[in-house]
């Protein structure tokens, strides 16, 4: 169970939050001008990385903020966190 | 009853207080202190129970939680019986009772012993060789096994025990109260860490803490007296809480650990109620020392595992700590100088140590020379060929060993005895270790896995992590402490230790006789019967990794999880497959460390605490009419009102009617309400749902369906324009917080720019659906100044008004078809407003209408319920609601989906009505469709997902979903029954008033 440093109220326990998933996939901004292939890459892909991954998480018991979080998958080191919107740090 | 084998009183066993206790039926005593296993051994009892395949009789090996053999059930046929309890572990306390599992009729006679001599039968894997043909036998063959094998039994009847949870949070936590922990604990907390120290065991000190002979000394005492000093002082340190009996189940990442603290287990029956008996601690810690110590272990040769072939460190602590002879007659068989200390430890106490058995060439340390003047017999270069002695250990053969130790020599020495003490190495306890994360590396010398890397704030000191040596340890901790504690210097910086013990050994995984392997039984999971022959069988047929041989052997996968025989497992296939240790992988220990019961995983979330439930304003009056209630999702709704012992089926058939023929009243609070509002309210509700909003009216009501970006039909429901920038949603009952979280991840992810707040209010406001013709007479009796002509509150429209003083928001929508109002409160007056709506509507017969009648009523409308008829595959084009969704917006969440060539597939699920061409027979719901009956294999259409007896119509109705159903109208189909096969038409899902003339009626 991580102990997960909420960018808005601090460190709280795993079970204040959610995961969301790979983070940085932006929704296309003109989905009717891709095609299939195209929207399919969007709506199914995802990398489901062994090592560095960047996720984004929710702190749905809390401030109900998302916020992205850098994090190794072989050994759940969280590497870093940073609120949405900002730039991912290069690790 | 047999001659007690209690050697020596022992500072640690209450002698004044004699304890009675039954195992098998038959009476023993013990002392208080006891656990079951020395209390046994005391009565010179070693057989305590049988193997899981062959049955073969068995007794106690060890003396703590990696017991494999000696498992039991306590007070069986108890609603307090708890199975698979190691007797090792237990404490007796007055009026016990235990007995032997796995073995019918009893443990002396065990009709299952068969087995044993049938054992060239049952190779590794052979239940999966067997019984897989032909396939169709298995539910048979599995009755047999399944009764034949099985260990323990549950308790039938509810736990009367209290059992608890406790979040708590240290600086320093430290594992295991052995000299290495108490040394740790002790640091840690004088240098104000707030500390906490765990152990297992009822007593503080480990195995020092019962040392006795010259060989183990701390400036110049015996480590044991200088240990206890060292407890002593414990009791002085603020910073410092000790808990013992309590164990570290499991240690996840970042410090999370859960540890089982017991309370009541070791007292007698009288002091055991209303107390709590066992507590799941949940610690987060900031910084972990594991001083988990270490495992000694077995040596694998043939017949290893009859009653009376202990560890011979068990045999050391049962005569030290317990004070009790394992035996009479004890040999040792060893590879390392371990085995020595325990023959001197039972010497001084006058137990007859008849030999030491020695693998090893010759060792010249003080222990050894000790052991030869106390005239004890020394066999050099010889190991154990065989035992005898089928219920009790009589006697062992031993040979020469060759020089490469694989074969034997020489004439075969008899040495009649009956204990065997079996010292084949320590191994360190890493399983909490590698639980956390942390990696293992192969000490070569040692011939032990150590720990080597991990993530967490956490270091491991003393055995367990491959430190034996008392002078080795405390060195070293001292070292490693003040590393990682950050201090200058420790209390015990400048003791000297003296330390007779060498760590030469001699390491076979898998010692030889002089029969050939096939005819011999090297044991090495004693639970599960799980011998080297199996693990070189896997390995020959094929098998390499370590978790594949393990799990077709079932090797290390007893209740004991193989805390004894793993390494050996190991050994044997790197052996054999000619690779290093770990070569091929290690297993991989997974909590808990030793089991939990039930009580203390679930705490307090038991019977009416289980699941969190919430309940309406209106409750309490619900339950006044002895309403049904029904689950969704935590809401208890209520679900029909049943009056004069009817039935759900008569109760909803009257609701119904009434409900369409003069007024119903439903609860409708637990639906979900988002409260919407900013300057961009009507852009985001654009996007969010299929349908416009820009154009909608302040103080007009639309219906929305929300999609999920692939498409899919996600939540439905109402939303209300209260202002300009201020919006009131309805969700569906059960998706209410799943949809708001929803869209808040759209608003902070994806359309950061919007201005836009979301709030719930589903617990805020109380709702009142009022449905019927006469719904607007009722109404009108309760507001008579509002205006409810159909111009000034049409249908689809918003009015607040007041109920006295009461601001009450009023929507004229219907799920129902029939002209209805919801009134929505602040929630305290939720239950003044329904009883005042139950008043005003006397004379119209209202009728209180649950969830039940809601649900036939909007199917008589052809209404969807999301979740029911739809389940995450269907698009609102195969639900026929293409008339909600926009084809000039530019785009919306989903939209983009509802063009692939998957969603426009013509052959799609779609939904559609079914008629029953026996208008009284009422389908299934989720009953399959077919169109040809005979064609095989049969061809499944699709299945019914509401269906009603409509009370308006007079006729059985459904709604379905049916491949390709938009264009199958008044097509013939057939639902296929166990009894009989139902003839279906395919209709217009609307089955009532298709003109919704009711609606302004």
């Amino acid at each position: 169970m991580f102990v997960i440093n909420c960018p808005y109220c601090g460190e709280r326990d795993q079970q204040e939050f959610k995961a969301g998933g790979e983070a940085h996939i932006e929704r296309p901004k003109q989905p009717t001008e891709l095609s299939d292939d195209e929207w399919a890459e969007y709506l199914f892909m995802r990398k489901n990385i062994k090592g560095v991954q960047y996720e984004r998480w929710n702190h749905a018991h809390g401030c109900r903020k998302w916020f992205n979080m850098v994090r190794d998958t072989s050994n759940d080191e969280i590497k870093a966190i940073y609120k949405m919107g900002e730039k991912p740090p290069s690790i | 009853m047999s001659e007690s084998l209690r050697v020596k009183s022992s500072q640690y066993i209450d002698e004044t207080t004699r304890v009675s206790f039954k195992f098998n039926g038959t009476t023993y005593y013990g002392f208080k202190g006891d656990t079951l296993a020395s209390a046994l051994l005391a009565n010179n009892v070693h057989l305590v129970g049988r193997s899981f395949k062959y049955h073969r009789p068995r007794g106690i090996m060890t003396s703590g939680s990696e017991e494999p053999n000696a498992i039991v059930q306590i007070n069986p046929n108890t609603n307090r019986t708890e199975p698979n309890v190691r007797a090792t572990e237990v404490e007796i306390y007055e009026g016990m009772e235990a007995s032997s599992q796995n073995c019918w009729p009893s443990v002396n006679f065990d009709i299952g012993g068969i087995n044993n001599f049938l054992s060239p039968l049952f190779p590794a894997g052979f239940y999966y060789k067997t019984f897989m043909w032909p396939a169709s036998f298995w539910e048979k063959y599995e009755y047999f096994i399944r009764h034949s094998a099985g260990l323990g039994k549950s308790p039938t009847s509810n736990d009367p025990d209290i059992y608890d949870h406790r979040n708590i949070h240290y600086d320093v936590l430290v594992v295991g109260a052995g000299i290495s922990g108490i040394l740790a604990a002790k640091n840690a907390a004088k240098n104000n860490y707030k500390t906490l120290l765990l152990d297992e065991k009822s007593e503080l000190g480990g195995s020092t803490i019962y040392e006795n002979n010259e060989s183990n000394k701390i400036d110049n005492k015996i480590s044991s007296e200088w240990l206890k000093k060292e407890i002593e002082e414990l009791k002085n340190i603020n910073n410092l809480e000790i808990k013992t009996r309590t164990s570290v189940a499991a240690y996840h990442q970042y410090n999370y650990l859960l540890a089982r603290e017991n309370f009541t287990d070791h007292l007698d029956k009288k002091d055991k109620t209303n107390k709590i008996r066992q507590r799941l601690l949940k610690i987060r810690a900031k910084k972990v020392i594991l001083a988990t110590g270490a495992l000694e272990r077995p040596m694998i040769f043939n017949n290893n595992d009859r009653p009376g072939i202990m560890l011979s460190s068990a045999i050391k602590k049962y005569s030290d700590f317990y004070g009790v002879a394992c035996g009479r007659k004890i040999v040792f068989f060893t590879n390392n100088d371990s085995a020595y200390e325990s023959a001197l430890s039972l010497n001084d106490k006058g137990i007859k140590v008849e030999a030491v058995v020695d693998i090893r060439k010759q060792s010249e340390t003080n222990l050894e020379k000790r052991v030869i003047d106390a005239g004890i017999k020394i066999h050099w270069e010889h190991t154990v060929v065989d035992t005898s002695g089928y219920k009790k250990l009589n006697n062992v053969s031993i040979m020469k060993l060759s020089n490469d130790g694989t074969s034997v020599t020489g004439n075969k020495i008899s040495i009649s005895c009956d204990c065997l003490g079996v010292a084949g190495g320590w191994t360190p306890a890493v399983h909490l270790y590698t639980q956390s994360g942390g990696k293992l590396a192969f000490d070569e010398d040692k011939k032990i896995f150590i720990p080597n890397k991990n993530n967490s704030d956490q270091i491991s000191v003393g055995s367990c992590c491959g430190d034996f040596k008392l002078d080795e340890i405390l060195k070293n901790l001292n070292e490693k402490l003040k590393v990682f504690l950050d201090i200058t210097k420790t209390d015990f910086e400048n003791i000297t230790v003296h330390n007779d013990q060498e760590m030469s050994k001699r390491n076979i995984w898998l010692l030889p006789s002089d029969k050939a392997l096939g005819k011999t039984k090297p044991f090495v999971d004693y639970q599960n019967d799980a011998t080297a022959k199996d693990i070189k069988l896997a390995l020959r047929e094929g098998f390499r990794s370590i978790e594949h041989v393990k799990r077709y052997t079932t090797t290390g996968m007893g209740t004991d999880q193989g805390k004894l025989g793993n390494m050996h497992a190991l050994g044997i296939i790197a052996d054999t497959a000619g690779v290093k240790m770990g070569e091929l992988g290690t297993t991989t220990f997974r909590p808990p460390y030793t089991p939990l019961t039930f009580g203390t995983i679930v705490g307090r979330n038991v019977g009416k605490f289980f699941d969190i439930f919430r309940r309406t304003p209106m409750n309490d009056w619900h339950v006044e009419q002895k309403a049904e209630f029904e689950n969704v999702g935590q809401w208890k709704r209520a679900w029909y009102y049943p009056i004069n012992g009817e039935t759900m089926d008569q109760a909803v058939q009257r609701e119904s009617k009434a409900a369409r023929e003069s007024s119903g009243i439903l609860d409708a609070s637990t639906l979900g309400k988002i409260d919407i509002q900013g300057s961009d309210a009507s852009e985001f509700l654009n996007r969010v749902y299929t349908n416009a909003w820009s154009k909608l009216g302040i103080g007009k009501c639309r219906y929305g369906l929300m999609l999920n970006e692939d498409g899919m039909v996600y939540d439905d429901g109402v939303t209300t324009r209260l202002d300009e920038n201020h919006y009131l949603m309805t969700t569906t009952t059960g998706g209410a917080a799943n949809v708001l979280g929803k869209l808040e991840d759209y608003l902070q992810t994806e359309w950061p720019e919007l201005d836009v707040y979301l709030t719930s209010v589903t617990d805020q406001f109380a709702t009142a659906s009022l449905c019927g013709p006469n719904s607007k007479k009722i109404l009108k009796k309760i507001i008579p100044d509002l205006d409810l002509s159909d111009e000034n509150f049409p249908h689809m429209s918003f009015k607040e008004a007041k109920i006295g003083s009461i601001v009450c928001r009023i929507m004229r929508i219907s799920f129902t078809g029939e002209q209805s109002f919801e009134i929505n409160v602040q929630a305290s007056y939720g239950k003044d407003l329904w009883e005042k709506c139950i008043e005003a509507g006397k004379e119209f017969n209202i009728t209180p209408y649950g969830t039940e009648t809601m649900h036939l009523l909007r199917a008589e409308k052809g209404f969807i319920i999301v979740g029911q008829d739809t389940d995450g595959t269907m698009t609102p084009v195969d639900l026929q609601m293409d008339w909600i969704v926009s084809k000039k917006k530019y785009d919306f969440i989903g939209k983009r989906s509802l063009y692939r060539s998957d969603t426009m597939r013509e052959d799609r699920k779609q939904l559609v009505g079914l008629l029953t061409d026996d208008p009284n027979v009422v389908l299934e719901e989720g009953a399959q469709i077919v169109s040809e009956l005979n064609k095989k294999p049969v061809e499944m259409l699709g299945h019914v997902t509401s269906s009603y007896f409509s009370p308006n119509l007079n006729k059985s109705i459904a709604l379905a979903v049916v491949r390709g159903g938009k264009d199958m109208m008044g097509k013939k189909l057939f639902i296929p029954m166990e009894d009989k096969t139902i003839n279906v038409t395919v209709s217009n899902p609307v089955f009532f008033d298709q003109t919704n003339e009711r609606l302004n009626a």
